[in-house]
């Protein structure tokens, strides 16, 4: 899977749990302040990330992804190792 | 040995003073708005000062037992739900059962946290259905308001008192009770609880200058596995009795916060109307809430002899559990309580 097919699926998952158009989501947005995201909004987003990448999102990890940007290097770590 | 068990009776009290938002949008940074979108509440009731969790649960006890036409004296075992008891010990069952007059029965406590309810009607069905018992009474009820931080805008908002009771026993023909599934984690157990005040840290000055005798909850952890594990247990119980999701007619789940039950909704794919809410009168009741909800959802007319409800709550410990429920009781006397 390329950078830019990772990317799309991506914002395709935060689109339908945040409920924010494709278009308005860029790598630096930020989920609280840019896509009004509250701390459950947050982990609900995290489980849907878990199931449609197959991987563990740790809570204790969470604090740190704060961006659409966090979000990609995180799974990309993740999934790699 | 397996014998029929049925809902004899069902009572409910909620104390009458009424708590709305505003009241918390007048002391921390907070507003009904905020409160509402997040967690689908409008209001909750507390006890006075002077009120405890056992005069509450008496008095649903109390209704039960009128509209089950049975005397104190017939019950045979009284289980309070509760973690929010009169006491560490005894039980809050020992004072209900004082309260209500009920010298014959045997009395304990089962400490499940929101799932308490569950957990006690499971084990009421098991004695009634082996024939040790024909009368028993649960009661979930809660006095969380003695318990909350106010300082704590998180966990202060969400919670409330209330007191439900179901009378169950053996009534010839009516077998209502279907599946319980009942689980638990012990590793979550620090993500929802009360610190001090038990044997792990006893009071002292330290524990209430730390406000460490109110209630501790990280809401992210609790949101995540509540989720998951009522979605779970539901399909489980449904599994056992080869049901489906469009057999119920009704889910009762534990009013936790609106955003959990949505997210339960999504994943089971439960359409908006077989979904009963209580919370936003309410709270968060812990082990009052399922009883609550029936009571408001059969004083209101929407549940009738014939449906199926499936129940289903998470909380504390982590526990979780799940139970089908064919609806056959009409003793409800036409005055909404609620």
């Amino acid at each position: 899977m390329n950078d830019q097919e990772f990317y799309d699926r991506l914002k395709k998952v935060v689109s339908a749990r945040l409920a924010v158009p494709e278009e308005q989501i860029r790598l630096e947005s930020r989920y609280a302040e840019d896509l009004g995201a509250d701390s459950l909004t947050v982990v609900d987003l995290a489980m849907a990330l878990e199931e449609e990448f197959q991987c563990k999102i740790f809570d204790s990890d969470l604090d740190q992804i704060k961006t659409v940007a966090d979000t990609l290097a995180y799974l990309r770590s993740h999934l790699s190792a | 040995m397996s014998l029929p068990v049925a809902v004899l009776g069902l009572g409910v009290h909620v104390p009458p003073r009424i708590i709305t938002n505003e009241y918390f949008a007048q002391m921390l940074d907070t507003s009904d708005e905020w409160i509402h979108s997040r967690t689908g509440i409008r209001e909750r009731r507390f006890v006075e000062e002077n009120v405890c969790t056992s005069d509450i649960a008496a008095l649903a006890a109390q209704q039960a037992l009128q509209r089950a036409g049975l005397e104190a004296g017939e019950i045979e075992l009284i289980i309070v739900a509760t973690a929010t008891p009169d006491h560490l010990f005894p039980s809050t069952a020992c004072s209900v059962q004082e309260k209500i007059q009920a010298h014959h029965a045997a009395a304990f406590d089962v400490s499940a946290g929101c799932s308490g309810f569950l957990y006690a009607l499971s084990v009421a069905v098991q004695f009634v259905a082996n024939g040790s018992y024909r009368k028993v009474l649960v009661v979930g009820a809660e006095t969380l308001s003695k318990f909350i931080d106010m300082e704590d805008r998180a966990t202060c908002v969400l919670l409330g008192d209330g007191a439900g009771a179901m009378i169950i026993g053996g009534d010839g023909e009516r077998n209502d009770f279907l599946s319980f599934v009942l689980e638990a984690d012990g590793r979550g157990r620090q993500a929802l609880y009360l610190p001090a005040g038990g044997s792990v840290l006893p009071a002292s000055a330290e524990t209430v200058q730390g406000r460490k005798h109110f209630v501790q909850m990280n809401g992210r952890e609790v949101y995540k596995w509540a989720v998951e594990k009522i979605t779970q247990v539901s399909r489980k119980a449904l599994d056992q009795e080869s049901l489906s999701l469009e057999d119920i007619d009704y889910f009762v789940p534990h009013q936790a916060n609106l955003r959990i039950i949505e997210g339960v909704a999504e994943r089971l794919h439960l359409p908006p109307e077989k979904i009963l809410l209580s919370l936003p009168r309410y709270g968060n009741t812990s082990a009052a809430s399922i009883p609550l909800t029936l009571e408001e959802a059969l004083t209101a007319g929407r549940i009738q002899p014939g449906d199926l409800l499936l129940m289903a709550a998470f909380g504390a410990g982590f526990t979780w559990a799940a139970g089908l429920l064919r609806w056959s009781w009409s003793g409800c006397d036409g005055q909404p309580t609620l």
